[in-house]
């Protein structure tokens, strides 16, 4: 098979794993699972500096970005109006056009408020940033938001933090077929079956946070998720066979050796 | 003078650039951005942008998220 590399907009991947870069338990542990997960590329968010506690270990430190491309995200926003107040922050502090956007429209479920979303991504595109919105798992919002010109669209597998997996495989195969930017499953999943099969579905990339940094072991659960990601790309590039209702036997019947009881059905 | 930096009052020897406040404060400007009134200061900026009373300033960063 041909190399494999996926690109979104001017950059080109050979991991098509996206890592996140919180709630791990320390930063020498998130280098370390960065490291172990073959990520190029990283979300991060936007936060005040705190003034009361200056000492605070800079996280950048520990992100190795002569290999890894930093994404600023818009986490935390609400509006259309501070996610693109953030997204500029974040441009201006990575040097970087690009933004994974978020416009949170639930407190409870962290999904996207998708007409915000839509909005904020025009206004955005406009000033030349790089879009990739995180949305929900709806072909025809990601329709939109390709139209609006995103970059890439992401839709959630399932909420955010939750681990339960791709809740709505049919919809993402409808998102895939659709979709001419590259599709990236982002959030939901919890391990690493989860991830194969959202690149089984043909997703192009799989964006994961907690599943990774809350794991017992988060270096061994993202070497995990790397053979993931990549088992199931090459499950979806080899192309899976039909399913059937009955068996199919794999063993030829021809040259069976006949059953002293009369006929031979075989396995 | 009083300014206000991420939404806290902060008093100042004032009028000052954005260079001498993030100086005060030991911020380390490769890290971080500015906002001064809700505008975004380029770092090539902080020598001369100046910060007077009232002004509203916001300092961030990069911190771990998803």
């Amino acid at each position: 098979m041909p190399a494999d590399t996926f690109t979104i907009a001017d950059r080109t991947f050979t991991s098509r794993l996206i890592v996140g870069t919180g709630k791990y338990p320390s930063h020498q542990v998130m280098a370390e699972a960065h490291r172990a997960s073959g990520t190029e590329m990283v979300t991060v968010a936007v936060r005040r500096v705190d003034l009361r506690d200056r000492g605070a270990e800079s996280m950048r430190a520990f992100i190795d970005e002569s290999r890894i491309v930093l994404l600023p995200n818009t986490a935390g926003c609400y509006t259309a109006d501070d996610a693109i107040r953030t997204a500029r922050l974040g441009r201006e502090l990575g040097l970087s056009n690009w933004v994974k956007l978020e416009v949170i429209g639930d407190e409870r479920t962290l999904f996207p408020d998708n007409i915000a979303l839509l909005e904020a991504t025009r206004v955005l595109v406009r000033e030349g940033f790089v879009v990739l919105p995180y949305t929900n798992d709806d072909p025809v919002i990601c329709k939109k938001l390709e139209e609006a010109g995103a970059a890439a669209v992401m839709p959630l597998g399932a909420p955010i933090g939750s681990g339960l997996g791709i809740q709505n495989p049919n919809n993402m195969a409808i998102i895939r077929e659709q979709a001419r930017v590259p599709v990236i499953v982002d959030a939901g999943v919890g391990t690493a079956s989860d991830a194969a099969i959202a690149m089984e579905l043909g997703a192009d990339g799989v964006l994961m946070n907690t599943a990774i940094a809350l794991a017992g072991d988060p270096v061994a659960m993202a070497t995990a998720m790397k053979l993931a990601v990549e088992a199931g790309r090459l499950a979806y590039r080899a192309g899976r066979i039909a399913r059937r209702q009955y068996a199919s036997a794999s063993s030829p019947a021809a040259g069976t050796i006949p059953s002293l009881a009369g006929a031979s059905k075989g396995a | 003078m009083t300014i206000q930096v991420n939404g806290e009052p902060l008093e100042v020897a004032g009028p000052l650039t954005i260079s001498a406040l993030l100086a005060d404060l030991k911020v380390d400007s490769r890290l971080v951005a500015v906002e001064h009134n809700l505008t975004i200061v380029k770092r090539a900026a902080y020598e001369t942008a100046v910060i007077n009373e009232g002004d509203e300033v916001e300092i961030v960063r990069f911190v771990g998220g998803g």
